[in-house]
């Protein structure tokens, strides 16, 4: 998802009857679903694990403003233009909200930056792939704010104030993302034949980075074990997964695109839609750096920082003789 | 309306549009790469705004050429020698300072022709700027901000606002000369002689660079022209070619 | 590192006459600066008609340790709620 194997400290998890003190005081208040605010006592652990799965998050919205702003200047009519642009320009709010939110956790936003680009933070693998073709754009906002929002709808209701406030916010606006992506394809299937090739080609190469991006299957992960406890993982990867691919697979149908999966199909008993290995050596080469577009993500998101400084600064500078003006007036 | 006529008054709404057009591209290209988020936001506003103006002025365009070709097809299917924008809002981005001054100087001018053009006899052409004006006066609120604050910032912000004041300046002089299309708009009633917003401009530009302890360029120095009429810089054809990419290299398709 | 803008609280009020309501943060040179930022970030979609913006360090808060002298108090005066006061189902428009 937008936050990847997060990393909780965690040796084992310890119910909350195991718990004393202040601990046992904070997991209770977890357990009877009451929100924990920046100024409450809470655990190291929460608190980092927090900031790491927060900043990721916040860092996934920025950089996964490269793929689909590299095609902003290319839309192919007006319309799409302007709902391109505002989409993506959503995409920076939410990384806003999201620093703000780590920022209650006593971390500054310029120090979370600092970690993105010295390649110590991760952000989700998803948006290291070349958007191609047109129908990228489409197939984004299809299957990756499609597979956002189921991350994030339950994210909404998570333990820690500011972050599931910061959601709630997020998901009222990216309910249109997803839309726009499956308008944009439904254009293309019902255009000219090479229009769906184009929308099939853009399928054939999304659709695994795409269930990918929900992580390896944490069933037996201590970390996502004392993330559900903490209230701050609601449900697991495999279960999420498997709620995009059932909700997928008849709005592919309705598009008349085959998900490249030869495994897929509807198993009676389960009620859901059986699907094919996934490759997981390509998910770890990615989140290791070897992703197609990893260095040029970075590398455009470092020097866009860079070469902002100045700026950044200067009206640093402006507002210091302001307010120096202002005090000598005074 | 003769046919000349009518031809002058569709040149002079595709001017509005094409202008329009061609920053609101610029400006997209910043995005996801601005210099802090809040500011990628407040650009991206900027772009969406000329964005939805040149819209606007393409379909009036449309009408008025009565050709059939709706915004899209004036869009995405005239080469640069048919577009008409000014030279000033082709110019490449540059540096951040090149953008805001870019910026500073086509809002302030921006301002001026859209409370002109409130007064316009036609109908919609008043009505696209009555939209356009409330826009643009908050796109010149925050460029005079920018250009005061960055001018009389840092010492770097300074020297950087500076350089783009001067490299830009050049391009500021087309704003204000009229042709022929521009004396038909204003004899007809629809548009305003460009002239006459050159002292307002100025006065304008100078009380801002004042405050923001900026050196105004000389006024009587060389300005290009052409970009009204259709002649560009070397930019312009790169900009159209990305921006036209799909529509001419899938000829009918529907997106 | 170099020094960061401020963090700055956003307040917005809606036209539908609800006091101003806290919306988020956002980072700022200066007061006049977050304003604008504000209207960029939090009233794309018509959200308000009103900022107020608040220097996130001015904000003095009620601390957590204090929320049972605080809060429980009130937790105990439940007459202050209309519903503690059934009506008559024969009196109406009260
Ligand atoms: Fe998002
Ligand atoms: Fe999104």
């Amino acid at each position: 998802m937008y936050a990847q194997l997060v990393e909780t400290g965690a040796q084992r998890v310890r119910g909350t009857d195991e718990l004393e003190g202040q601990e046992r005081v904070f997991q209770e208040r977890i357990d009877a679903g009451v929100k924990i605010e920046p100024k409450d006592w809470m655990p190291e652990g929460y608190r980092k694990t927090l900031v790491r799965q927060i900043s990721q998050h916040a860092h996934s919205e920025i950089v996964g403003q490269l793929p689909e702003g590299n095609w902003i200047t290319r839309a192919p009519t007006l319309k799409r233009k302007a709902i391109l642009l505002a989409k993506v320009q959503d995409e920076a709010g939410h990384g806003l909200y999201l620093y703000s939110a780590a920022e209650t956790l006593g971390v500054s936003r310029d120090a979370l930056i600092a970690q993105l680009h010295a390649g110590k933070a991760k952000y989700s693998s998803i948006f290291n792939y070349p958007t191609l073709t047109w129908a990228d754009i489409g197939a984004i906002g299809w299957l990756v704010d499609g597979s956002a929002i189921i991350n994030q709808i339950p994210l909404c209701r998570c333990s820690y104030g500011p972050y599931a406030r910061a959601m709630v916010r997020v998901c009222k606006e990216e309910s249109f993302h997803q839309r726009q992506g499956y308008d944009l394809l439904l254009a293309l299937c019902n255009g000219t034949p090479e229009q769906k090739a184009m929308a099939q080609d853009a399928l054939n190469r999304w659709w695994w980075p795409a269930l990918m991006m929900f992580g390896p299957s944490d069933a037996d992960s201590v970390n996502s074990a004392q993330s559900t406890q903490w209230g701050i993982k609601l449900f697991s990867n495999d279960a999420l997964r498997q709620k995009m691919v059932d909700q997928t697979v008849p709005q592919a149908e309705y598009l008349g695109l085959t998900i490249p999966d030869p495994d897929l199909k509807w198993n009676e008993e389960r009620g859901h839609y059986d699907f094919g290995a996934i490759d997981w050596d390509e998910f770890f080469n990615v989140i290791k750096g070897n992703g197609p577009c990893n260095r040029e993500r970075l590398a455009t998101r470092v020097q866009a920082y860079e070469d902002g400084e100045w700026f950044r600064e200067g009206l640093n500078a402006h507002a210091d003789k302001q307010a120096a003006r202002g005090a000598a007036a005074a | 309306m003769s046919q000349t006529d009518a031809a002058q008054k569709l040149a002079y709404a595709l001017r509005f549009g094409d202008t329009a057009l061609v920053l609101s591209h610029r400006l997209s290209e910043w995005c996801g790469k601005g210099p802090a988020l809040e500011e990628d936001m407040a650009l991206a506003n900027t772009a969406l705004d000329l964005l939805g103006q040149a819209r606007h002025w393409l379909t009036y365009a449309g009408e008025l050429e009565a050709q059939g070709r709706d915004e899209d097809a004036l869009a995405y299917h005239r080469n640069d020698r048919e577009f008409f924008n000014l030279l000033l809002v082709e110019q490449p981005n540059g540096n951040y300072a090149d953008s805001m001054v870019r910026q500073f100087y086509f809002d302030a001018w921006h301002a001026l022709a859209l409370r002109r053009l409130l007064a316009s006899n036609d109908a919609q052409m008043a009505a696209i700027a009555e939209k356009a004006l409330k826009e643009v006066s908050y796109h010149l609120r925050r460029s005079s901000d920018l250009v005061v604050r960055l001018g009389d910032g840092s010492e770097r912000s300074h020297a950087m606002m500076q350089a783009a004041a001067d490299a830009l300046w050049a391009y500021t002089g087309e704003m204000f000369m009229g042709d022929a299309v521009d004396a038909d708009a204003a004899a007809q009633g629809y548009g305003f002689d460009p002239a006459s917003l050159r002292a307002p401009w100025l006065d304008y530009v100078r009380e801002v660079f004042d405050e923001a302890t900026l050196t105004l360029p000389n006024p009587d120095a060389w300005m290009h022209q052409g970009g009204k009429q259709g002649r560009h810089g070397e930019a312009l054809s790169y900009l159209l070619g990305e921006m036209q990419v799909l529509q001419r290299s899938y000829p009918g398709a529907q997106w | 590192m170099k020094k960061e803008w401020p963090l700055w609280e956003i307040f917005i009020r809606s036209q539908h006459g609800l006091a101003h309501k806290h919306v988020g943060s956002l980072h700022a040179p200066d007061a006049e600066m977050a304003v604008n930022n504000a209207r960029d970030v939090y009233t794309r979609r018509n959200e308000g008609v009103s900022i107020w913006v608040v220097r996130s360090a001015d904000i003095v808060a009620s601390s957590p340790d204090d929320k049972e002298p605080l809060f429980e108090p009130s937790n105990s005066k439940v007459y202050r709620h209309p519903t503690f006061f059934p009506m008559p189902e024969a009196v109406k428009h009260i």
